[in-house]
């Protein structure tokens, strides 16, 4: 037995089950053409060679664990919003992984990439090959008009580079996603994540995010002091009921408000339900 | 006026031949899409271009003439013209800037201005989905109402989005003229543009980490929609896309190209200086097509004018290596 088992052992960790990926990346809906992409540049092959590596990060390195998958639609149309922390997105990843690892039927979950992505040098493909897409509102109504499952994150930048001394506070919501799912007749399945919090504990050093102009200059109190690699954390998902809303999408802002706020304490409860049952932050 | 555009189904009397004046009928596109309405659609066709046109066939009417001369000019003065396709848009990358400009501007111009004095019922420009710019914010498929934003990287656009511009005032100034402006994405085929240039190409030059989704339309396709674009009553703004979406890697892979892939800061410098010394004829502000998404959403062609692209991808992307 090797010294890494033992650590697991130790911790608590039971063996990760053995997903069967390229079959699970066969069951995956793709509307490819004959050259295998999607219109959005999605294709299946690149998609299970990223599946491999993500599912080592879920299973192996954050040992995962997703409740309430049942609440994932099988088929259909539906836009996940999630809450938004720990410096760097592996929150997506986690998300993502679980609706294409845990359920029976698996889910290809698109989730938003920033505007810079496309013009930086490799993540400019890979992430599209992966279904990965710009966050344009056209984009995500044409995904949920073909069935898809897209993932937002309301909170955006606001969320992930939040200090840790607001973890698990919720900032504040935009309200786009309600709009495409009042315009999409989409359902919203709210998701807390719990662990990504403390898997880069930082400081936000604002005059250094104005001198390089950027949206957060975070500073973690261990070597290399930049959040880079995340630690170890335990994630866990909590997937909750659908919700369906209707109403004019172009409503005014205050008008959505209410909406907005009915997704945001259902996800904030269910942050406190998920941070009670949690034992410890690693295991 | 009236009675020429709301004559019934359009159909003029059996007796005369419709006729149509296609400027820049001496490239290899103008003459594809010559002999197609010229055989299979029966119209009379009138070249305007300034160059000859090569293997004219006999009763195809040349007129080797300056767009912004008077003879131009003379050719609408009848009253005879039917409708105007307007293929004319110069960018030769090598010419005087400012002579492609007046060309193509004042040209534009002066050959609206014919079409609005002379009572000709329909205008077709062939624009390019280009005009949108291959940009890093772009959604996956722009529209028509997307801004034109082509000319702010990418100066050697400039003129096309003007006389894009131009056509479209054109359309909504001059209600009693049908105009189309087509948006085709890259026309593929046996013709001499950027795109079909590079792909025949034995090495192309791509960017390191770089491969973009792109959209091609066989030449034929093209003179199809042009030909739905004649009929009379249809006006509007149209993109045109053809089979689907495809990575440029892709369309290299089946071609059985051997892309050279270069890293962009340096990509940059080298092709300037090799459009310097004239090896290459690739614009530089070109590589932003090679680099970004600049994709379009055809189902406003697909749905008003009934337009469907008739070749698939594979036969596309061969088009290429077709001869002329």
């Amino acid at each position: 037995m090797g010294l890494l088992d033992r650590l697991r052992q130790f911790r608590g960790a039971h063996p990760p089950p053995d997903d069967d990926i390229d079959g699970r990346a066969r069951a995956l809906v793709v509307h490819g053409n004959e050259f295998g992409y999607d219109p959005f540049g999605l294709s299946r092959d690149s998609f299970a060679s990223a599946a491999k590596v993500a599912r080592w990060i879920y299973r192996s390195y954050f040992r995962a664990s997703a409740f309430g998958v049942e609440h994932i639609p099988a088929t259909g149309r539906v836009i996940f919003v999630a809450n938004h922390s720990g410096q760097l997105p592996f929150d997506g990843l986690v998300i993502a992984s679980a609706a294409f690892l845990e359920p029976q039927q698996p889910r290809l979950v698109r989730s938003m990439v920033e505007y810079f992505v496309p013009s930086v040098p490799f993540a400019s493909y890979l992430f599209s090959r992966w279904g990965q897409i710009t966050g344009t509102p056209e984009n995500c109504r044409r995904l949920l008009a073909s069935e898809e499952a897209v993932l937002v994150f309301p909170e955006g930048a606001r969320g992930i580079s939040k200090p840790f001394s607001r973890r698990y506070q919720l900032a504040d919501f935009g309200k786009g996603f309600m709009r495409l799912a009042l315009e999409m007749q989409a359902p919203v399945v709210p998701v807390a994540v719990i662990g990504a919090e403390e898997q880069a504990p930082a400081v936000n050093l604002k005059p250094l995010a104005r001198l390089f102009r950027a949206p957060s200059f975070p500073i973690v109190p261990y070597p290399p002091f930049v959040p880079l690699v995340p630690l170890p954390v335990k994630y866990r998902v909590y997937f909750g009921d659908p919700m369906r809303f209707a109403g004019d999408p172009d409503d005014d802002d205050d008008v959505l408000d209410a909406q907005v706020k009915t997704v945001k304490n259902r996800i904030q409860s269910m942050l406190h339900v998920g941070l009670r049952e949690r034992e410890h932050v690693f295991w | 006026m009236s009675e020429n555009t709301s004559s019934g189904n359009g159909r003029p009397p059996a007796a005369r031949r419709r006729k149509v004046v296609i400027t820049g009928i001496s490239g290899r596109l103008g003459r594809i899409v010559a002999k197609r309405l010229h055989h299979e659609l029966d119209w009379h066709i009138v070249g305007l271009d300034r160059r000859p046109m090569q293997g004219r066939p006999k009763d195809i009417e040349h007129h080797q003439v300056d767009l912004r001369s008077k003879k131009a000019r003379d050719i609408f003065r009848a009253g005879d013209v039917d409708a105007l396709l307007h293929l004319g848009v110069m960018h030769d990358p090598r010419a005087r800037p400012a002579e492609i400009y007046s060309w193509n501007i004042t040209g534009t111009t002066k050959l609206l201005e014919y079409c609005q004095a002379y009572r000709v019922p329909k205008v077709v420009l062939l624009s390019s989905a280009n005009v949108y710019g291959p940009r890093p914010d772009n959604p996956q498929f722009l529209t028509e109402d997307a801004p034109l934003l082509a000319a702010q990287r990418f100066p050697q656009m400039r003129d096309l989005v003007e006389i894009d511009h131009l056509v479209s005032t054109f359309m909504w100034r001059a209600r009693e003229v049908d105009t189309v402006i087509l948006r085709p994405v890259h026309i593929i085929g046996p013709v001499h543009n950027a795109p079909s240039n590079y792909l025949r190409i034995d090495r192309p030059p791509v960017l390191l980490g770089f491969d973009p989704m792109v959209q091609l339309i066989h030449v034929d396709d093209v003179a199809e929609a042009i030909a739905l674009a004649l009929t009379p009553g249809r006006r509007g703004i149209y993109n045109l896309v053809g089979p689907g979406e495809v990575p440029l890697s892709a369309v290299l892979r089946e071609l059985g190209r051997q892309p050279l892939a270069i890293p962009h800061p340096v990509a940059r410098p080298v092709l300037q200086l090799a459009f310097r010394l004239g090896i290459s004829s690739f614009p530089v502000a070109e590589l932003d097509f090679i680099r970004y998404v600049c994709m379009v959403d055809g189902r406003r062609a697909s749905a008003e004018l009934g337009f469907r692209p008739q070749l698939g991808l594979r036969e596309t992307i061969h088009a290429v290596d077709e001869p002329a």
